[in-house]
């Protein structure tokens, strides 16, 4: 480019103004910038412009399986759900304009309360109009000046941004080393509050953890657990409730945090707990207080999901074959996956490299496949992964036509 | 345990860490010079952790920016 072109553009360095803020990011411009300019279909603005069913959409114009979205049950089109959102949406309006803890409690998500301690078996139940908000407030609130929160590197962003917003000490250890995080415990001070905070599946590797163990050497030390178990919630253990579940150890977890926007099907998050005072947490939690609640159709939709997803035995099973299945066939396909096994509804395939991780993603979005494409930093040891979520919706066949178009992708650019 | 003690024994530590064997002074800086990025962090800081019995909390990790700090704040758990 000639210089007379170059040089308007160029901010002008005005005496006494002020750096732009927004400098600190443009080393991620300028990869963003990189990666499109190759021809490269951006793979973090995709549009769905019609929804078929929880398992299809027509995206960027094209009729597409979807394989990366968290409704793991399907819920987001059952009947019941939907006749329980609009009936809500007719009798008690489009929102509530305000707290929970002034004019913003109507009687559904009393209901919706009521639907998560029997689904969960737990005595108190709160809802928040986020799970992100769910971890931010429950965290930061219980975690104060002078207690330690003791929890997994691989935690997700809204645990260490409830960990920021908090005054506790943060220690780190090692993504499921039970003995790292035995001596870190170990060594907090005589006297000290302390928390470990855990989840039940990891959603970047899809991997799970070793609760039962875990939650054992935390309480050996005197901590409270608190376990999310947003990946799991519908899938994992007898009930659906999650991993503590499945390993025998929910009623040594003290917070149980989890959101709608996965098996549930629609948006909000909660906590669910036994502590005798968990109560007060609906004054003292800010991320509770300081927004406007759920509408009343989204926790009519949401307790109607729950309910069902108290009997969702048949579907869990067929999810649990779906996972087996893509597991097994991408291994066979040559693929490199997060788990040897398949621990979850999460399968991932790590890309050798972000170029060929996002052209990968283009190769099956042109399939007429969506999954997610990870990057660093959200993702462990700065891997690239395409992360495949299965929906009990699927069927057996279009699971198969999945592999198919895996291994077509793979082999053209050249990763299998 | 005085100072000069932690500064040898953190010393032996780096090493597998300082793969460009980069000269280390009170200044050097951890990410800068050292290029440590936040997993390379961890595992430097368990390996601390375990050789002088201590934790070192995030929040204390946010005030160490040269092996001078470092070396500082281990020998004030040393006493
Ligand atoms: C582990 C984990 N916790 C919490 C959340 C936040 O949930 P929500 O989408 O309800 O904010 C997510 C989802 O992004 C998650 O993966």
């Amino acid at each position: 480019m000639s210089e007379g072109i170059d040089e308007p553009d160029r901010p002008e360095a005005r005496a006494g103004e002020g750096r732009d803020l927004f400098s600190k990011f443009d080393d991620l411009i300028a990869m963003r910038e990189g990666l499109l300019s190759t021809g490269q279909e951006d793979p973090f603005n995709l549009v769905m412009e019609k929804v078929l069913s929880p398992t299809r959409a027509i995206c960027n114009g094209r009729d597409t399986i979807l394989l990366g979205t968290y409704n793991y049950m399907g819920m987001t089109f059952d009947e019941d759900v939907i006749a329980a959102g609009k009936q809500a949406l007719e009798d008690y309006g489009s929102g509530t304009t305000g707290s929970r803890v002034l004019n913003g409690t109507y009687s559904g998500h009393k209901a919706c309360e009521e639907a998560l301690k029997e689904f969960y078996g737990m005595g108190h139940a709160m809802v928040f109009s986020t799970g992100y908000q769910a971890n931010l407030g429950i965290i930061s609130t219980i975690a104060g000046k002078g207690d330690y929160i003791v929890l997994d590197i691989d935690s997700h962003a809204s645990i260490w941004d409830g960990c920021a917003m908090g005054n506790a000490e943060v220690v780190p250890f090692k993504h499921n080393d039970i003995e790292a995080m035995d001596k870190r415990l170990g060594r907090i001070p005589e006297g000290a509050g302390k928390l470990v905070v855990l989840e039940g599946v990891y959603s970047m590797l899809g991997d799970i953890a070793p609760l039962k163990e875990m939650i054992a050497v935390a309480k050996k030390h005197g901590a409270m657990v608190l376990v999310d178990e947003a990946h799991s919630m519908g899938f994992i253990g007898e009930h659906g409730r999650g991993v503590a579940e499945d390993q025998g150890c929910l009623d040594d977890v003290d917070f149980v945090i989890g959101t709608f926007s996965k098996s549930v099907g629609t948006v909000g998050g909660f906590c669910v707990s036994n502590h005798p005072k968990f109560e007060i947490m609906r004054l003292v939690c800010r991320p509770y207080v300081f927004t406007a609640s759920l509408p009343p159709s989204v926790v009519a939709t949401a307790a109607t999901s729950i309910r069902k997803l108290m009997h969702g035995s048949n579907k869990r099973a067929h999810l649990w074959e779906n996972s087996k299945r893509l597991h097994q066939g991408l291994t066979g396909l040559g693929f490199e996956l997060g788990t040897k096994e398949p621990q979850s509804a999460i399968v991932a395939v790590i890309m050798p490299d972000l170029e060929r991780g996002a052209a990968m993603w283009e190769a099956l979005l042109k399939e007429g496949l969506y999954v997610n494409l990870a990057r660093p930093p959200a993702t462990p040891a700065n891997m690239t992964l395409l992360r495949c979520s299965l929906c009990a919706e699927h069927s057996a066949e279009e699971v198969e036509t999945i592999l198919g178009m895996f291994e077509r992708a793979g082999k053209a650019v050249g990763i299998v | 345990m005085d100072r000069a003690e932690v500064d040898a024994r953190i010393r032996a530590i780096v090493e597998p860490f300082n793969k460009k064997g980069t000269e280390i002074d009170e200044d050097t800086t951890f990410a800068g010079d050292l290029e440590f990025d936040s997993l390379t962090v961890m595992d430097f800081v368990a390996a601390i952790e375990d050789e002088f019995d201590i934790i070192i909390s995030m929040n204390q990790q946010a005030e160490i920016e040269t092996w001078g700090n470092l070396v500082d704040a281990v020998t004030e758990t040393q006493n």
